[in-house]
């Protein structure tokens, strides 16, 4: 059993304590926004907020979480997907399949809530999800039409 | 989900004070002081579709009917464009749909290829398209002229609405949308000339993109009981997910598992050895349970026993290509004049290999397929290259037949040329038949989807080049040796034995009316590019790019050496021969000049130009090589002339991601083999570019008209070879060996 704070919400899951917060958010709570690429915190597309965060979920475990933190997922970033990031996405349309993106986005909005302003070598630094479509280029330019947005 | 479904019609919405009006009320009703209020049409029937290509509803929505599958290259966009626009829609009012595969198959394949590769989506159907949505529009007209009892030729259209010259009158599409789709389609349609085209060319945002900011984009991985339930008539009350375990070595099967050792644990339902789709024997076992957690967890914790299969090393392969580089038997690709005279005659002669090593597609989704069978019936939910495709599969897998199989495609998490396989579906669908009634998701893991690619093939590239004493090349000799993909996926495309695609961009014309588009655009004299087969036990596949990607790295790095040996300037050096190709010049030309070729500003930059999937393309790019030998690539200008640009950015998109795709593989890409078991098995070992390996990307558009190009992969080829000669640039160091990895780019 474990309670989770989520988008707003809490439930309560009946899941082993070592589950991934990544596969109990898909598949006891039922958000799918968050994806599965490699399971291994190699590639970013399970990145979510935990207290404002951004976390591979995939590798955290469930029963790490005391149930007081606020987790943040794609589908809780913004009410009408209006978050800064978003709207920068939208404009320079950056999504290509899209799958890398919910943990992209989330990435980058994490980010932003620690560093407003972050230089080009901090985005080396930080946004180190991986994109196979090779949307790349318009995320750091995405990154930069968020902080004039926000 | 949302958008799948031929007969799925929009949600209406119903604005206060608004309900009973009807179209002819609201032609004479201005907008109130809060805003246009919506019509409400729940009244009226449906319309029927006007034609295949086109649905257009009551309020002017037009819906466009896609069959190629989008999987981030566009392709979705693009071909409502191309309808839109003949169809002089307003294209605000566009959205888009997959018809099923069965329901392509009902109608006589109306829809014609579902195939969505080779760079083909748009250029590849552009012309039937078209000339379906001029139908449409034809279709429209007439009915509108029928109701005012005018000459249809008297009558013109756009933005979706008819307008009748003389009197003035107006109606719209949505308004005569159901009539026209009574009407007998024209007899003959002419398309507009590129001139009136008003959507196509046009900058337009893709349609795809508000559901993928927001987590609603609902992909393979994602389907659950209520995307089934939309689709399916059937109706199961849950959902279960399976996870998947394939012979670690190729050509293994299972020789046992403990079933009972999992069988208890949490969730599980069933534990089961299946079939290999293409060949002999079980070659995997799957777990299904309540949970794909559940069910992988299950699979970590089960004793499986395999036997057999093969001791393929690519160490030991290695021998086998060198082999192939001096063979005297190879087949022929292209070549003329007297190679022999020339390399007899030669002030210098110079020679160097290089290498390809096998490339995963590493989609970022991995290979996942949704099925539901039952005894009469079986629909599976899936991210597909080849909608066609798998519906023969599930027939196949399942054992009914087509008719009473179905496909609902989703958008594909990446493709790559991995989505074109259907092993995936075949399995999903054995899984569905050991619970029938209840839908079963398959997802791979990321360490399956590694070890069980269908990989770029590996070749090696020996290349020989005559100079005479003015620094001319006189003689090109290009030996390629390696893997064929046709021999192990497609033998019937071999001609007498030749795999031509092999020859990708080195071809010359008329050797095969499908790779007209891969044709050699340098004029050599004396010249000659050959084959020499060498397949090694590892499934090979289509790669986005496919041969071009190589065969690049071959022609356009030793042109750079051969440039370099002469004295010469490399630019000038290619421009030599590309006399008889003033586009293929024009793009070199082009990357020259926006990236400063030639000054004298400390930077070290490299060329790269080719033709290939019908459309021109180069790079400039442009390096820096630390003391420590570590690499940054800065910038690259890259420009293409695909014919006709239907829509630049979205043309932009793909060169920018094409660099990452290419450059990913010639930084890292490589899957090894030792004991016939793949060795890199997730990103750990097999990286991709992240964002800060990530140089910015100038691309120049410059359509020159009068044919179609594809976009989406054409660029990967030049992203490697304009880098790897920037790297000697800056180094004086040719690097041959890919990926460059940990090389250090400092060593001699
Ligand atoms: S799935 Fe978590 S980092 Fe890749
Ligand atoms: S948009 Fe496809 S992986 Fe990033």
């Amino acid at each position: 059993m474990a309670t989770l704070k989520i988008n707003g919400e809490t439930v309560t899951v009946d899941v082993a304590d070592d589950t991934p917060l990544l596969w109990v958010i898909r598949e006891q709570v039922g958000l799918t926004g968050a994806k599965y690429g490699c399971g291994i915190a190699q590639c970013g597309t399970c990145t979510i907020h935990v207290d404002g965060s951004p976390v591979r979920s995939c590798v955290y475990p469930v029963g790490a979480l005391s149930g007081e933190e606020e987790i943040t997922t794609i589908e809780g970033l913004s009410e009408e997907a209006n978050h800064p990031v978003q709207e920068a996405w939208a404009e320079l349309d950056i999504p290509q399949c899209g799958y890398c993106q919910p943990g992209m986005i989330m990435a980058v909005a994490g980010m932003l809530n620690d560093n407003p302003n972050p230089s080009d070598e901090d985005i080396d630094a930080e946004i180190t999800n991986i994109c196979r479509c090779g949307t790349l280029a318009r995320v750091r330019k995405g990154i930069k039409l968020a902080v004039e947005k926000s | 989900m949302a958008d799948t479904g031929i007969l799925s019609r929009r949600g209406f919405i119903v604005g206060t004070g608004a309900t009973g009006l009807t179209i002819g009320i609201l032609a004479s009703c201005s907008p109130g002081a809060s805003g246009p209020e919506e019509p409400d049409y729940s009244d009226l029937p449906p319309n029927d579709e006007v034609n295949a290509w086109v649905h257009i509803d009551h309020d002017d929505t037009v819906t466009v009917r896609i069959a190629r599958s989008e999987m981030g290259q566009g392709t979705l966009t693009g071909l409502a464009q191309l309808v839109a626009d003949e169809l002089d829609a307003d294209w605000d009012k566009v959205t888009t749909v997959y018809p099923t595969p069965g329901e392509n198959l009902a109608r006589e394949r109306v829809w014609r290829s579902y195939s969505t590769g080779g760079s083909q989506g748009i250029r590849g159907s552009q012309d039937y398209v078209r000339e379906g949505a001029a139908a449409a529009k034809a279709m429209l007209i007439e009915a509108a002229a029928n109701e005012w009892g005018v000459a249809a030729s008297e009558c013109t259209s756009a933005d979706s609405v008819i307008t009748h010259g003389p009197s003035g009158q107006t109606t719209t599409y949505g308004a005569v949308a159901g009539a026209a789709g009574k009407l007998a389609p024209p007899l003959e349609v002419t398309v507009k000339d590129p001139s009136e085209w008003k959507i196509i060319g046009e900058a337009k945002k893709r349609l795809d993109t508000a559901d993928k900011l927001i987590g609603a984009q609902v992909y393979g991985a994602d389907i659950g009981l209520e995307d089934v339930l939309k689709d399916t008539d059937a109706t199961p009350t849950e959902l279960l997910s399976a996870s998947i375990r394939q012979s670690p070595k190729i050509g293994a099967t299972v020789a046992s598992f403990d079933a009972a050792a999992v069988e208890n644990m949490p969730g599980v339902r069933k534990v089961v050895a299946l079939n290999n789709p293409f060949g002999e024997g079980q070659n995997a076992v799957a777990v299904i349970a309540e949970t794909w957690w559940q069910a992988n967890s299950a699979l970590d914790a089960l004793p499986i026993e395999w036997e057999g299969g093969v001791d393929f090393s690519t160490e030991a392969f290695e021998a086998e290509l060198d082999d192939g580089l001096t063979s005297d038997e190879a087949f022929v690709g292209n070549g003329g004049g007297d190679l022999a005279g020339a390399f007899a005659d030669a002030a210098q002669v110079i020679e160097a290999t290089y290498n390809m090593p096998f490339q995963n597609h590493a989609c970022m989704e991995p290979m996942n397929t949704t099925a539901l069978y039952t005894d009469d019936r079986c629909e599976i939910w899936c991210p597909t290259q080849n909608g066609e495709a798998a519906l023969a599969a599930v027939s196949e897998a399942s054992g009914l037949d087509i008719q009473n199989c179905e496909v609902y495609k989703v958008h594909l998490g990446g493709g790559f040329g991995r989505r074109g396989a259907p092993d995936y579906v075949q399995q999903a669908v054995m899984l569905a038949m050991e619970v029938p009634g209840t839908p079963v998701k398959l997802l791979w893991t990321r360490e399956e989807d590694m070890k069980h690619g269908f990989f770029h093939p590996t070749t090696k590239g020996r290349v020989r080049g005559a100079l005479d004493a003015d620094g001319n090349l006189t003689g090109l000799h290009l030996r390629i040796s390696g893997q064929s993909i046709l021999a192990a996926l497609i033998p019937q495309a071999l001609q007498d034995g030749v795999d031509y695609a092999t020859f990708q961009g080195l071809l010359p014309p008329g050797v095969d009316p499908r790779l007209e588009d891969q044709t050699l655009k340098y004029s050599f004299d004396n010249f000659l590019v050959d084959h020499a087969m060498r397949n090694p036990p590892v499934r090979p596949g289509f790669w986005r790019g496919v041969n071009l990607n190589q065969n690049a790295i071959y022609l356009e790095c030793f042109m750079d050496e051969l440039a370099h040996a002469a004295g010469r300037d490399p630019l000038e050096f290619r421009l030599a021969h590309l006399q008889d190709s003033p586009e293929a010049a024009a793009v070199l030309q082009a990357v020259a000049d926006r990236s400063g070729w030639g000054q004298d500003d400390g930077k070290h930059r490299g060329l790269c130009v080719m033709y290939g999937f019908g459309s021109y393309v180069a790079a400039c790019s442009e390096v820096t090589v630390d003391e420590d030998g570590v690499l940054s690539i800065d910038r690259i200008v890259a420009a293409t002339d695909p014919g006709h640009a239907v829509n630049p950015q979205q043309i932009e998109a793909q060169v920018e991601g094409s660099f990452v795709y290419g450059l990913s593989a010639m930084l890292f890409g490589e899957i090894t083999f030792e004991d016939g078991v793949a060795q890199e098995t997730n990103f750990d070992t097999f990286n991709s570019m992240r964002i800060v390996d990530m140089p910015e990307v100038e691309t120049i558009i410059m359509p020159s008209g009068g044919f179609w190009g594809g976009v989406g992969e054409p660029t990967i080829a030049v992203a490697a070879p304009s880098v790897l000669n920037a790297i000697y640039a800056a180094t004086g160091k040719r690097v041959r060996q890919l990926p460059i990895k940990d090389q250090n780019l400092r060593d001699a």
